[in-house]
């Protein structure tokens, strides 16, 4: 603990010009050293606007799992403070916790135990819970996730798609302001991450606020509103959705016969970054208009088999952002 | 359902005030299930309870002479014959040596170490349990299960002696003879004591729980402790040690037996295994306050 930074004495201010109060989750230099000397979490500042559903993306072990320990009180920040739905973590998190729904490092329940009396159980260990609902809460859970038919089979036996949506469950015994989903969609199948894809909206549609980590950008891109991209440790893009596409430069792409025809026209234009692939010529669009460069091009004489402008995919935005998984850059 | 929430939220609130003991019984209900009707936890049981009617059978097959017998569990071994109330003592004194305190090992040492292993301990801070009420909870279950196991002990010792040997007034280690009836109260008294002692093993085996996610590993820690324990005990060498040993006065429940009651070895008994509560106690809550639950 003594290897860190102190945490600042007085709350920083936590996004631009809001403060933390509009917020779900708010972090100002959120940070996790483990006794290794690691910086797991490196001084984030999550600001999680409420009914938002927030896809948590990065790699695996890029301190994901570890900043959703701390936002849910499992293990302690090493610097900076953090408020969920208003509440200062300092001040304790377990008033505002029974508000929370989560599912932490994938589900972890009893073998021994079907799926209803698991879930019985964790509705016992809420010292908030309404005792004379607590039968109908559970079935109206296994209900949500779909597994009302499988309620008395034991853990043990369910697949892991089964696991994974009693997890969700147990978020699902209250009505929540805020469900903290870590990999939910880990180890799925499609037709597995498709149905908790569709849970997940469905538990968005009626206003709560969904906080759901993936490392795969295409599992969540579908349901997101908004976005926060972690790398080691770092947060190093956060916004709406639409910023991150936005992010992204246009390119122009030219397929014609004639490719090195095209490049020198595409040159003479002074379009930046010309690449040349066979039958496809490729460069940075800038400022320039689509249909001027088509003009070019025919007047030029380059016989011109296709032309469109196209935007990086988010998976291309998010591996630039991540780096690529084996460092192929050096 | 956002509506719902708010209101739900807000209206359960003045509730909440006037029953957390209701939903703590109702975690403690949970928790005891969780251990009673756990195949493996009932199978230990069935071991202890076994264990006496064994030890009825073979000292029915092969009675020992009235009086025979000598220190230790011997005491007890010679009045068998005689009164079948001996056999739930003579049981008592055999199973505390080993079994009794394996069976609290395994419960406590699965108590937090168990949950943190299966992942059920951050399932369960993230409802939220509460820290303090989790562990609390468990060593009341510990408790519970400490009383559970010694009963049953001397419950079906009783139950073989009164099947194969006569019951009737019982002659204390002092020579006096009472009424059955207070010979039994007397087996109340011991089995209070046994399971008060079994529950400060207990005490210690949540403290090392809180350390580790592997349970087996307190189980060995804890078995390893009662058997140097033991064996320090019996070194006449280090006796300037041996009244802090957690094992020194398990066996001192003999002066229950004795006319009158020497009250300065049993309270000596208590008083260290509160010590060893407090302490071992205080470990753990420190401990649970202040972990990272990282698995």
């Amino acid at each position: 603990m003594t290897l860190t930074e102190p945490a600042p004495a007085e709350p920083v201010p936590l996004v631009a010009g809001k403060s933390g109060a509009g917020l779900a989750i708010a972090t100002s230099g959120l940070a996790m050293r483990f006794r290794s000397g690691q910086l797991a979490v490196d001084h984030i500042d999550l600001a999680v606007p409420h009914g938002s559903v927030y896809g948590f993306l990065g790699p695996n072990g890029s301190g994901k799992t570890t900043t959703i320990r701390m936002l849910l009180g499992l293990v302690h920040p090493t610097a900076g403070t953090f408020r969920v739905l208003g509440t200062d973590a300092r001040d304790g998190l377990d008033s505002v916790l029974p508000r929370v729904g989560a599912l932490v490092e994938g589900p972890a329940f009893y073998p021994f135990l079907s799926g209803r009396q698991n879930l019985a159980r964790c509705d016992a260990a809420d010292p908030t819970a309404d005792l004379s609902t607590a039968r109908s809460r559970i079935d109206h859970a296994l209900d949500q996730v779909g597994l009302l038919a499988a309620a008395d089979k034991r853990y043990r036996a369910y697949s892991l798609g089964m696991k994974q949506r009693l997890g969700i469950a147990a978020g699902l015994l209250r009505p929540r302001d805020l469900m903290i989903l870590d990999e939910p969609t880990n180890g799925l199948d499609p037709q597995g991450t498709r149905e908790i894809r569709s849970l997940v909206k469905q538990i968005a549609s009626d206003g709560t606020t969904v906080f759901i980590s993936s490392h795969l950008l295409a599992e969540v891109e579908q349901i997101c509103s908004h976005v926060g991209v972690m790398s080691t440790g770092k947060l190093v893009f956060q916004g709406p959705l639409a910023e991150l596409r936005s992010r992204g430069e246009p390119r122009i792409l030219v397929r014609s016969m004639d490719a090195a025809g095209a490049a020198e026209v595409l040159g003479k234009l002074e379009l930046a970054d010309v690449t040349v692939t066979d039958g496809q010529v490729s460069a940075a669009l800038g400022e320039h208009a689509p249909e001027t460069i088509n003009a070019e091009l025919v007047h030029a004489g380059v016989p011109v088999a296709g032309l469109e402008t196209v935007r990086p995919s988010l998976e291309d935005l998010f591996v630039e952002l991540t780096g690529e998984g084996f460092d192929v850059n050096g | 359902m956002s509506t719902a929430n708010a209101t739900g939220v807000t209206a359960s609130s003045p509730r909440r005030q006037a029953a957390p003991v209701r939903h703590w019984l109702r975690l403690f209900r949970s928790e005891l299930r969780n251990v009673f009707l756990r195949p493996r936890n009932l199978a230990m049981l069935a071991v202890l309870a076994g264990a006496p009617v064994f030890l009825g059978v073979v000292l029915w097959v092969n009675t020992p002479a009235p009086g025979s017998g000598g220190d230790g569990a011997g005491v007890f071994i010679g009045q068998i014959a005689d009164n079948g109330v001996f056999l739930s003592l003579f049981a008592i004194y055999v199973l505390l040596t080993v079994l009794l305190p394996l069976a609290v090992s395994v419960v406590s040492g699965d108590s937090v170490a168990g949950e943190a292993g299966l992942g059920t301990l951050r399932t369960l801070l993230t409802v939220p349990a509460g820290r303090t009420r989790l562990l609390v909870t468990k060593y009341a279950m510990i408790v519970v299960f400490c009383f559970t196991a010694t009963l049953l002990v001397a419950g079906l010792g009783l139950m073989m002696g009164a099947i194969f040997f006569p019951v009737g007034p019982v002659t204390l280690l002092s020579g006096n003879t009472v009424s059955l009836a207070a010979g039994l109260g007397r087996l109340a008294l011991i089995v209070c004591y046994v399971a008060v002692a079994l529950s400060a093993l207990g005490a210690i085996g949540l403290a090392l729980s809180t350390f580790t996610q592997h349970a087996i590993a307190v189980m060995a820690a804890i078995l390893v402790l009662v058997i140097v324990s033991g064996i320090l005990d019996a070194v006449s060498q280090v006796a300037v040690i041996h009244p802090y040993l957690p094992s020194h006065y398990w066996f001192s429940f003999d002066a229950l037996l004795r006319m009158p009651i020497d009250w300065s070895q049993v309270l000596h008994g208590l008083a260290s295994f509160a010590a060893y509560i407090v302490i071992f106690g205080a470990v753990a809550w420190t401990r649970m306050r202040r972990a990272n639950i990282s698995c």
